[in-house]
């Protein structure tokens, strides 16, 4: 029994979150955003360059033979930095040990595939595009896609739910920092109840979701995996709300970064099973 | 990163699981908080400290079985999965014992402690003042030295004093510098309740029974040998074990997950309603988060680690959950839920969660202010 992460594991987040601040991760999100993958495929490669990629690929077949709790540390450093691009696809649904970016759609519970425009598509034709609330994240049609078995997809809906913890970390810790230095009243307004309660709840939210998400990871139980989506989704759901309230009007805006993982948050709480899909999953695990 | 039992640790587990099948009472005792329902909850305490099984984490020679912190956890889950009474003795192994272990001297642990263990002596905290609750440096009762007899008088009133109403003795924070302020100038006391000068008005909660008190001291002799720790330094003294982690700060997921397990069979024996099941797999799923948290929690703990104020975002969690639970079990009973039952008994004490051993506003202060950081509100 010990329920901790490991030293490597935990030293693994820190030098890929060290990597992707000095890379300027929010910039290429915004550039990829707009249209411009350059700085974001500089910033894949060298994450494909630590392993990312690789990490759940089995050792016989050239990849890092890593647990799922090793890919669960990952995104939630790729969630916390905002990375862009089908990460979930290529590290944790077909994970590429060569550090190839792919996508794919699973109908029906991730119906449509991630930046086909710049990534392989690993099966089917693809279709109509379409505009997501998080523009980083570009999404087509795909007619025809093979199926995706569902160990895979239970490996991807996790990675979203450890990805969904990062965005709610980062969420709560930009606020943290705002409601210090923002003053009304002649007070820090956060040293406010109304506002401390509300962020000790986001805390707690976050808390409690992250177990789930490891404990999942050690066992892989469908219902482990979907008890960790939708902690992890209303967790990082709450961060984002009281992100934008504590912030107030400043938060609205596109131009302030803390919108970005708003947007991000809201369209993960969906992806790869929203929660009436989970918790029905549960229920019928629970017999 | 692993979940996984020792051989040993399952070997106390299937040793637990095992007696408590044979031993648990088919039918739940009477509310501890009646005269009879007190009686058979100290008899319960007495087989199960034959068994010893009270205390398991206490050293063997006061009827524990050194266990360990994970065989601790271990034991929490089997005790409540397999609907064993609550535990009247409470608030002495929890809130108490951690205390005298850490504080008190070898007379005391040996005066105290077995009989803490076997439920003969039942210990009731008597921390609340009538203007201390959450604030409880505010505590204005008072200890006044008395040389010629060796020891103090105490004077005062405390309340919310749970379990008072049938307890043998009690423990609490008394003003012994009369001019101190705050936390500074207090003395911890061990008083038994039938001292002379002690008055014990009971207070019949929202069940109806009378499961704290009120408690009037005047001119209550307590002798030197019944002071804990050093005179002077009783906050230090009571907050030495605050963070214990085998009380209330880490209190083991075991009661809630069986909780949950419950609601779960009480959703299929109705026929798994539809429109419940989003909350009863919330509940399960609270409790296997919480389950999981622990164990982040003791591992950390059994590094040498200390609990912190994991205990305050611990509260917030578990004490709404416990709410939650409970009332989703009586919306899924319908209209017959207002029936004194099981389910409302649960529901009625699970009220209290939010409110006792710090409210869940103070709770959130700290998390927000020790945790998070943010900057400290004036207080007066």
């Amino acid at each position: 029994m010990d329920f901790r992460l490991t030293s490597e594991q935990t030293g693994f987040a820190q030098s890929l979150s060290e990597l992707m601040t000095r890379a300027d991760s929010v910039a290429a999100a915004r550039a990829w955003a707009a249209g411009d993958h350059g700085p974001g495929q500089a910033l894949w490669k060298r994450l494909a360059d630590q392993g990312v990629t690789a990490l759940v690929a089995p050792e016989d077949e050239g990849g890092l033979g890593g647990t799922v709790v090793d890919l669960a540390v990952a995104f939630e450093v790729l969630g916390h930095q905002l990375a862009v691009g089908p990460w979930i696809e290529s590290a944790a649904l077909f994970p590429q040990v060569d550090g190839g970016m792919v996508t794919a759609a699973a109908p029906p519970l991730s119906p449509y595939a991630l930046d086909a425009d710049v990534a392989t598509l690993v099966s089917g034709t693809v279709g109509a595009a379409h505009v997501s609330v998080d523009t980083t994240r570009r999404l087509v049609e795909v007619s025809d896609a093979d199926p995706v078995d569902a160990e895979a997809l239970d490996r991807a809906t996790l990675a979203t739910a450890a990805q969904l913890v990062g965005c709610g970390e980062r969420l709560l810790t930009d606020s943290v920092d705002y409601v210090k230095q923002r003053k009304q009243y002649g007070r820090a307004i956060g040293s406010f109840q109304a506002i401390k309660h509300q962020l000790a709840d986001v805390r707690i939210g976050l808390d409690f979701a992250r177990p789930l998400v490891h404990g999942a990871a050690l066992t892989m139980e469908p219902r482990a995996v979907s008890a960790a989506k939708v902690a992890a989704g209303d967790a990082a759901y709450r961060s984002a709300r009281v992100a934008l309230q504590v912030h107030g009007a400043i938060g609205y805006t596109a131009e302030f970064d803390l919108g970005l993982w708003i947007n991000r948050v809201r369209a993960l709480v969906g992806a790869w099973g929203d929660a009436s899909y989970h918790r029905s999953r549960i229920a019928e695990a629970l017999g | 990163m692993n979940l996984e039992l020792s051989e040993s640790e399952l070997a106390f587990q299937a040793e637990a699981r095992e007696w408590l099948a044979a031993n648990v009472p088919s039918e739940p005792l009477p509310s501890m908080d009646t005269p009879e329902g007190f009686t058979a909850h100290q008899e319960w305490e007495a087989k199960l400290a034959e068994a010893r099984w009270a205390v398991v984490s206490w050293p063997e020679e006061y009827h524990g079985r050194g266990a360990s912190l994970v065989e601790w956890v271990i034991f929490e889950e089997e005790y409540y999965r397999a609907g064993a009474p609550g535990r009247v003795s409470q608030n002495g192994i929890f809130l108490l014992s951690p205390t005298i272990f850490e504080n008190g001297t070898r007379e005391q642990q040996d005066r105290w402690l077995p009989s803490m263990a076997t439920g003969e002596q039942i210990w009731a905290q008597a921390w609340s003042e009538p203007e201390a609750g959450s604030d409880l440096a505010s505590l204005r009762s008072k200890a006044e030295r008395d040389d010629a007899r060796g020891g103090w008088v105490l004077n005062g009133q405390k309340t919310w004093s749970s379990r008072a109403a049938y307890a043998h003795w009690g423990f609490g924070l008394f003003r012994s510098e009369p001019d101190s302020q705050r936390h500074h100038g207090l003395t911890y006391f061990c008083f038994p309740l039938d001292a002379e000068g002690v008055t014990v008005r009971p207070i019949a909660q929202l069940d109806g029974e009378p499961g704290f008190a009120e408690l009037f001291f005047d001119h209550v002799f307590v002798p030197d040998s019944d002071v804990l720790g050093e005179p002077g330094q009783g906050w230090s003294v009571a907050m030495s074990t605050a963070g214990n982690e085998r009380g209330l700060s880490l209190r083991s997921p075991g009661r809630f997950c069986a909780t949950a397990e419950r609601l779960v069979s009480l959703w299929h024996s109705a026929g798994s309603p539809a429109e419940f099941r989003d909350r009863v797999v919330d509940a399960w799923l609270g409790a296997e988060a919480y389950r999981l948290y622990t164990w982040g929690t003791v591992s950390r703990l059994v590094d040498g680690g200390s609990i912190g104020y994991a205990g305050s975002v611990n509260k917030v969690f578990w004490s709404d959950l416990d709410v939650a639970m409970h009332e989703t079990a009586l919306d899924l009973l319908g209209a017959p839920s207002e029936l004194r039952g099981p389910w409302m008994d649960g529901y009625l004490f699970s009220l209290s969660g939010p409110i006792y051993a710090g409210t869940n506003e103070v709770q959130r202060n700290v998390v927000a202010e020790r945790i998070l950081g943010l900057p400290r509100e004036a207080r007066g």
